[in-house]
């Protein structure tokens, strides 16, 4: 079974004053079909490992190893990694000026499966994908994020990953910004994927409240750079009465 | 009124002036205009207009004796157009505004010879006309091109510049009463090619210009379009786009001078950078005078630098001298290829060189649209295309094509 494997993961990010150590030791392992929920305070670096995992040049990973079904996550470049399965929906969407949502996606759908979508079946499959997330058909017209709300970026991105059949998906605090209702129509996305593909989620968030639609497996608690806690569904059930306060008392270090 | 100015996104390099209620130093209304030689002495690259001008390279065109055997010009007319070839004394030279500095006057007093395309009264072209400046050799060249729209045509008219030369150019541009023209200025010289164009557009009343220019080749490029409105309702749109490579310098400085009321303007100019020494100047001077009420202008020029060395100079400068506008407002931004766009891209499986087109494609893709004539839209987006595939050989190591 496919799986994505993370072993004492450490990883720095570049600033002035040098190098700066955020991971400090991850150990993860997500398999095909499974959904994990990171959850943990600000600053604790759940943002940081799903931005290292897609290979963003900030991070350098020091240590370690992060394996896609056996191969070498971190020797590949940021679109080999994409090619390779996995996809990354991102807190903050940039904008390209210019390049059409439709364009953008066919591009991408191109070459990710490595080959052009067919024409007819493909316009089909992105009408379908936008309706379900409520997207106005207008939107393909526009210019990738360029003046778009919060919630349509975040739609955008699991219009994407639904399109995109990556086979993990990483989703980094999607629900942050979100209404509920938009933050429902972004879980069904998420659901739909998981009911039509074995695609295996890491679903990052700061809130219990995104898990009241994505039911996860697992839940691990991030604490200064590496796993605190883990445990099932009831984990997540606990944080929401207790909060992070009682691991935050044994990390000084953490800022908010 | 609205005046407005958007300098969130970092402007690079240059001063930018601001001029509400007061005539700042080195006013456009001031500024020395005269058809004499000796009015407008050799620069010493220290004044304003030559500041930012490579003006040892320009040289050639400042001297008082330019031939006239470097460059050939061929014209490909539309049926309803009139193309003469008319001798210097032609009374219908020079009324497009004087020149304005010291390559306009040389370029004024050097020809002998000036091509007149004349779109007649009511004629509504069928096709582009176009007239092809081609350099044939070294010898530092003046030209002379008059663009006639009489009233209420409607026409396009193409200049294009090819080969390789030293060239002093002046186009000029009267677009009579109610006259719609486009003309394009293509300059997609071969390397050694210096070029230095006044041109100089006169506007009667409800007269619409669309004036492009389109700057890719050449070692220097120097192009000043001024714009004056006569009578009242004219309408001016200002496009230009330009790519510069290693060592290039293209500069375009624009003068749009709203002496009448209830006129319209538009200025977008937009450009790419790359390569050590690509050196790219935009200025933008727009005056209000006291009586010209209910003007509206907006200005934008936008660079986007691709690789180390290149430098964008980019200075917006309105004068205001009436408060009673419809809206005068201008933007400058200079940005460099922008890291999270290629990661967001690359994260979506699309590789790195593959990211980079579409992000520069993105970039100009709104303004070729604009322009409104398919054969030039077609022509840049192949031009952008070989531009890109100079920057993707640097990306890949793989030679240019």
């Amino acid at each position: 079974m496919p799986t994505l494997e993370i072993r004492d993961l450490h990883v720095s990010v570049e600033t002035k004053e040098g190098p700066k150590p955020i991971l400090r030791g991850v150990d993860l392992t997500i398999a095909s079909g499974e959904t994990h929920a990171i959850m943990g305070p600000n600053g604790s670096g759940k943002s940081t490992l799903a931005s290292a995992l897609a290979g963003h040049p900030k991070y350098t990973v020091t240590s370690g190893t992060a394996t896609l079904d056996g191969e070498d996550l971190l020797e590949m470049t940021v679109d080999q990694r994409a090619r390779a399965g996995l996809f990354l929906a991102m807190q903050y969407p940039v904008e390209v000026s210019g390049v059409s949502v439709a364009n953008f996606l066919r591009t991408a759908k191109t070459a990710i499966s490595g080959e052009a979508p067919k024409l007819r079946t493909w316009g089909k499959e992105v009408k379908g994908a936008m309706e379900n997330l409520r997207m106005d058909p207008a939107f393909a017209e526009r210019s990738v994020n360029e003046g778009f709300s919060g919630g349509e970026k975040k739609r955008h991105e699991i219009l994407q990953m639904e399109l995109f059949k990556p086979r993990f998906a990483i989703l980094d605090e999607t629900d942050s910004g979100l209404d509920v209702d938009a933050l429902r129509i972004v879980s069904e996305g998420v659901n739909r994927a998981k009911e039509q593909t074995d695609i295996g989620i890491l679903l990052i968030t700061h809130y219990t409240r995104i898990l009241r639609y994505i039911k996860p497996d697992f839940v691990h608690v991030f604490v200064d750079g590496k796993i605190a806690e883990e445990g099932g569904r009831e984990l997540a059930d606990r944080l929401e009465e207790e909060g992070y306060d009682k691991y935050l008392g044994a990390n000084k270090t953490v800022s908010a | 009124m609205t005046l407005t100015t958007d300098h969130s996104r970092a402007v690079a390099d240059g001063a930018h002036t601001h001029g509400v209620g007061g005539k700042p130093q080195g006013s456009r209304a001031e500024r020395r205009t005269s058809f004499s030689l000796e009015d407008i002495p050799v620069p010493n690259g220290r004044e304003e207009e030559w500041r930012f001008s490579p003006a040892d390279r320009l040289q050639p065109l400042f001297q008082a004796e330019l031939g006239t055997s470097g460059v050939t010009v061929q014209v490909t007319a539309a049926p309803e157009v009139k193309v003469e070839t008319v001798a210097r004394d032609d009374a219908r030279l020079g009324t497009a505004g004087r020149p304005g500095d010291r390559t306009a006057v040389t370029a004024w007093n050097a020809f002998e010879q000036a091509t007149i395309v004349t779109i007649p009264k009511e004629a509504v072209t069928s096709e582009v006309t176009s007239v092809r400046l081609e350099g044939v050799s070294q010898d530092a060249t003046a030209a002379h091109v008059l663009v006639r729209a009489e009233q209420h045509s409607e026409s396009v008219v193409l200049i294009d510049h090819a080969g390789s030369g030293l060239l002093s150019e002046t186009v000029e541009i009267v677009v009579e009463d109610g006259a719609h023209l486009t003309v394009v200025s293509v300059q997609d010289w071969a390397d050694g090619a210096v070029h230095a164009s006044s041109h100089r557009a006169r506007l009667g009343r409800d007269a619409k210009l669309k004036h492009v220019v389109v700057t890719f080749g050449g070692d220097v490029v120097r192009i000043t379009p001024d714009a004056e409105f006569t009578a009242t309702g004219g309408e001016v749109e200002m496009v230009g786009l330009y790519f510069a490579d290693t060592d290039q310098h293209q500069e375009h400085r624009l003068f749009v001078d709203h002496a009448v009321p209830d006129c319209k303007s538009r200025v977008t100019y937009k450009g790419a950078l790359q390569g050590s020494g690509a050196h790219t100047v935009w200025v933008g001077d727009v005056l209000i005078r006291a009586n010209a009420e209910n003007t509206d202008t907006y200005e934008l020029n936008r660079n986007l630098v691709l690789s180390d060395g290149a430098r964008a100079d980019s200075v917006p400068n309105l004068e205001i001298e009436t408060g009673e506008i419809a809206g005068a407002g201008h933007a400058s931004a200079t940005g460099r290829f922008d890291d999270e766009q290629l990661f967001y891209l690359q994260a979506r499986g699309i590789p790195e060189v593959e990211a980079r087109r579409l992000v520069v494609r993105g970039f100009f893709a709104e303004l070729i649209h604009e322009i409104g004539v398919p054969s030039v839209e077609e022509r840049l987006l192949a031009s952008i295309e070989a531009e890109l595939e100079k920057s993707m050989s640097v990306i890949t190591g793989a030679p240019a094509a």
